[in-house]
C-alpha cells in the first residue's frame, strides 16, 4: 500500500470524526441569550488530531506487520532474553531479594501497605495463571474464591477463634472444594461458555454474602479480624505491617516455586497437551475432566489463601471487595502480563495495582485507560508484556 | 519373508479384539451397520473401503470417542478366554489405558511440544505422579521422570526419529510426523495398535519404510495391528486378514488373496485399484 493510499484513509477518518463530533464539539447553545455559538476551530482541531493519530496508527500497524515477517523466532524481547540467560539469573535474583527484604524498612508504612495489596494481587494473578495460562481454562469469576478464603478466615475466627496460620490452609482447602464443586459440572463446557458460567458463579457468591445477613453480616461486613500472630507476641502497628509484608513475599515465592514445579511435571505436560489437542490428549490416556479439575482446584486454592491474607491485612471485609471488578483486574494482570509467564504476571499485577494507587487523580479514567491498553495489547503484543516462552524439554544423553 | 504371515491361534484362545454386531448412527445416518470383526493375537488386520465408508468412525467407536448405538466390543489383552472385557462406552483415556492405542488420519500431534515431549505425553497412561508428587519432587517422581524420558527416547530410536528429538513436532517432514504419531501411540504400551491411514501423504520410499516398521512393531513387540489404508500395495503385503466395508456395511472379509478376487469388492472399488496395484 502506498503512502497516498494511507493519507487518503486518514483523511477519510478525520472527516468522519469531524462529522461525528460536530454536535458536541462545534455547536454550543448559550441558554441565557438563546444564541448558538459555532466553534469551528474545535472542528479543525479534531480533524488535524485524528489525521495524525490515524497516520501514527497505520504506521505502527505496518511496522508490526513487517516485524512479524522479519523476525518470527528472534523476536524475543530484552526481558525474555535476560530471563533466559543463566549468568543473569543469580545476580538478578539476589538484587530482587535484597530489594524486597529492605523495602519495608526504607519506605513508609503507607508504601508498604500498598505493596502488600499489590503482592496479594500477584498471588491472585499467579493462581489464576495456573488455570488460564497453564491449563487454558478461561475463568471470569475468580474473585469468588478470593472471597471464600477471606470469609473463611473472618468467620472461623469470629465463631471459633481460629488463628491466621490455621486459617491459611483451611481457606485454601475450602476454596479448592468450592472450585471442585463448581468445576465438576461445568468443566465439560468450553471457552466462552465456561467463562460465562464462572462469571455467574462469582456473582452468586457475592450476592449470597451480601444478602445472607445471619451468615455473613451482609453488606456491613465483618470487623476486627485479627492480624497474623507472631508466636503470641504483641507487635506494634508498624511491626505487624512489616510482618505481613514478609508473609506475603514468602507466599509469593512459594507460589512461584509450586508453579515452576508443576510446569515441568507430568501434570504440567498434560495441561499443555490438553491445550494443544483435547482428543489426542485423551487418546494418550489423559483424563480430561480430572486434569482440568486439578488445575481449577489448584487455582482456587491460591485465591483462597490470598483471601485469608487479605482479610488479615485489612482486618475488615465486606462483599464490596469481591466484585466483578476484582475478577476483571486479576484477569487483566494475567492477560496484560503474559499468559503462562510468571515474570509477566508479576509485572502485570504490580503495574495494574500500583499505577492507579500512585495516580489517584487519574482514577476517573481508569476504566477507559484499562480498555484502551488492553485493546492496544491485543493488537501489538498479543502474548502480553512478557510473553511466555515455554521451556521445552531438552534431551541429554 | 517368512515372518510375514504367522498365526498364533490355538483353539481355546479368544480374539484380542472382538466386535459383534456394532452399529453407529449419526441422527438419520447409519455410519456403521452391524459390523463384526475380530483380531487374533499377533495379527495384522486391515480395514479397507471407499471414502466415507465408515472406517474412521469404526476406530472412533472402538477407542471410545463415540459410543456405538448398539453392539458389543470385547477385548482380551492376552487372548485368554476368561479375561474378556466389554469396553463399549468407556472414555477414550480409559480405553487407552486398557491397551488400545491409535493414530489419527488428520495428524493430531501436540504442536507446541517437541518430538520427545510428544512421546512423553504418550507415557502418561503408564505413569502416575500427581500434584503432590510434582510439587515435592521426591525420589519417586524423579525416578518416574527419568523413566519417562528414557522410555520415550528409546521408542524414538526404534522408530528412527531420534535425530529429531529436540525439534518441534510441527517442524518435522510429513512422513516423520506420521511416524511420530505411531511412536506416541507405542508409548502407551498397547497390545493393539490402530493405525488410521498411516501412509497417507507419504512418498513410495517412506511407504516402504513404513511397511517395514509396522512389521517390525508386530514381530519384535508382539503388538497386534489394525490398519486402515488406501494404499493397496501396503495393505496386501502386510495384512493377514482384510475386512472390506462400504456404506457402513461389511461386504467382505478374508485373506488378501481372497479379497483380491472378490467380485463384490472389485465392484465397490469400481474395479480400479485392487486388481491393478496388487498384481505388481
Ligand atoms: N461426527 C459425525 N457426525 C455425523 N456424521 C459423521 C460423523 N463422523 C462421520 N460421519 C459420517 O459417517 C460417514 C463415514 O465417515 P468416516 O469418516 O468414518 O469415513 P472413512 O471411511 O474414514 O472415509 P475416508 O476414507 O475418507 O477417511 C461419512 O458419511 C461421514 O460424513
Ligand atoms: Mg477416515
Amino acid at each position: 500500500m502506498t503512502a497516498k493510499h494511507e493519507i487518503r484513509k486518514s483523511i477519510i477518518a478525520s472527516i468522519w470524526f469531524m462529522f461525528l463530533t460536530f454536535p458536541i464539539m462545534v455547536i454550543k447553545v448559550n441558554t441565557v441569550t438563546n444564541t448558538i455559538e459555532w466553534r469551528w476551530y474545535n472542528m479543525a482541531l479534531v480533524g488535524i488530531g485524528i489525521f495524525f493519530l490515524s497516520m501514527l496508527w497505520r504506521y505502527l500497524l505496518k511496522k508490526k506487520e513487517e516485524g512479524g515477517k522479519k523476525e518470527k523466532k528472534a523476536g524475543l524481547s530484552l526481558i525474555q532474553r535476560l530471563l533466559q540467560e543463566k549468568q543473569f539469573a543469580l545476580p538478578g535474583m539476589v538484587i530482587i531479594a535484597v530489594i524486597t527484604i529492605i523495602f519495608p524498612h526504607i519506605f513508609s508504612m503507607y508504601q508498604t501497605n500498598i505493596m502488600i495489596s499489590a503482592l496479594i494481587f500477584v498471588m491472585l494473578g499467579l493462581g489464576l495463571n495456573i488455570v488460564i495460562g497453564l491449563a487454558g481454562l478461561l475463568v471470569l469469576g475468580y474473585a469468588a474464591f478470593f472471597a471464600v478464603g477471606a470469609y473463611a478466615y473472618a468467620l472461623l475466627n469470629l465463631h471459633y477463634g481460629v488463628g491466621f496460620w490455621i486459617a491459611l490452609p483451611i481457606g485454601g482447602i475450602l476454596a479448592a472444594l468450592f472450585g471442585i464443586l463448581l468445576g465438576y459440572p461445568v468443566l465439560r463446557l468450553r471457552g466462552d461458555y465456561l467463562a460465562i458460567v464462572t462469571l455467574g458463579f462469582g456473582e452468586i457468591i457475592r450476592l449470597v454474602l451480601e444478602n445472607w445477613n445471619e451468615f455473613s453480616f451482609g453488606p456491613s461486613g465483618i470487623k476486627n479480624i485479627p492480624k497474623p500472630g507472631f508466636f503470641g507476641i504483641e507487635l506494634s502497628m508498624q511491626a505487624t505491617t512489616i510482618y505481613i509484608f514478609y508473609i506475603v513475599v514468602l507466599l509469593v515465592v512459594f507460589t512461584i516455586f509450586v508453579i515452576n514445579r508443576l510446569k515441568n511435571s507430568r501434570i504440567g505436560r498434560a495441561w499443555t497437551a490438553l491445550k494443544d489437542d483435547e482428543i489426542a490428549s485423551q487418546a494418550m490416556g489423559i483424563d480430561k475432566a480430572k486434569t482440568k479439575l486439578r488445575a481449577f482446584a489448584l487455582g482456587s486454592t491460591w485465591a483462597g489463601m490470598a483471601g485469608v491474607v487479605f482479610a488479615a491485612k485489612t482486618t475488615f471485609i465486606n462483599p464490596a471487595s469481591f466484585t466483578l471488578w476484582e475478577s476483571v483486574i486479576i484477569l487483566c494482570t494475567v492477560v496484560l502480563g503474559g499468559m503462562g509467564s510468571i515474570a509477566g504476571v508479576i509485572a502485570g499485577a504490580l503495574l495494574l495495582i500500583l499505577l492507579p494507587e500512585y495516580m489517584r487523580d487519574f482514577g476517573e479514567f481508569r476504566m477507559i485507560t484499562f480498555g484502551a491498553v488492553l485493546i492496544l495489547m491485543m493488537i501489538f503484543r498479543p502474548g502480553g508484556m512478557i510473553e511466555d516462552v515455554r521451556k521445552t524439554y531438552k534431551f541429554e544423553k | 519373508m517368512s515372518v510375514r504371515h504367522i498365526s498364533l491361534r490355538s483353539d481355546n484362545m479368544k480374539p484380542i479384539l472382538e466386535v459383534k454386531n456394532m452399529t453407529m448412527d449419526f441422527g438419520g445416518l447409519r455410519a456403521i451397520d452391524s459390523v463384526d470383526l475380530s483380531i487374533e493375537k499377533g495379527q495384522i488386520v486391515a480395514l479397507i473401503g471407499p471414502n466415507g465408508a465408515g472406517k474412521t468412525t469404526f476406530f472412533n467407536c472402538i477407542t471410545g470417542i463415540y459410543t456405538p448405538t448398539s453392539g458389543d466390543i470385547y477385548i482380551s489383552p492376552n487372548g485368554e478366554s476368561d479375561k474378556q472385557e466389554r469396553i463399549n462406552g468407556l472414555k477414550p483415556n480409559i480405553v487407552t489405558r486398557k491397551g488400545l492405542a491409535r493414530t489419527f488420519q488428520n495428524i493430531r500431534l501436540f504442536t507446541s511440544m517437541t518430538v520427545l515431549e510428544n512421546v512423553m505425553i504418550g507415557c502418561h497412561a503408564v505413569t502416575k505422579v500427581g500434584i503432590m508428587g510434582a510439587i515435592f519432587r521426591g525420589i519417586k517422581t524423579k525416578t518416574e521422570e527419568r523413566f519417562i524420558v528414557e522410555k520415550s527416547y528409546s521408542i524414538l530410536e526404534k522408530i528412527g526419529l531420534a535425530k529429531y528429538v529436540d525439534e518441534l513436532a510441527v517442524n518435522l517432514p510429513y512422513g516423520a510426523q506420521r511416524r511420530l504419531e505411531i511412536a506416541r501411540a507405542l508409548a502407551t504400551n498397547p497390545f493393539l495398535l490402530l493405525l488410521d491411514e498411516p501412509a497417507a501423504g507419504m512418498n513410495p520410499q517412506e511407504t516402504m519404510e513404513l511397511d517395514e516398521l509396522i512389521l517390525r512393531i508386530r514381530n519384535t513387540e508382539g503388538i497386534s495391528i489394525l490398519l486402515i489404508e488406501h494404499d493397496m500395495k501396503l495393505v496386501m503385503s502386510l495384512s493377514e486378514k482384510i475386512y472390506v466395508v462400504d456404506y457402513g456395511r461389511k461386504i467382505a472379509e478374508g485373506t488378501p488373496e481372497e479379497i483380491r478376487h472378490n467380485s463384490v469388492v472389485i465392484k465397490a472399488y469400481l474395479g480400479e485399484e485392487i486388481g491393478e496395484e496388487c498384481d505388481a
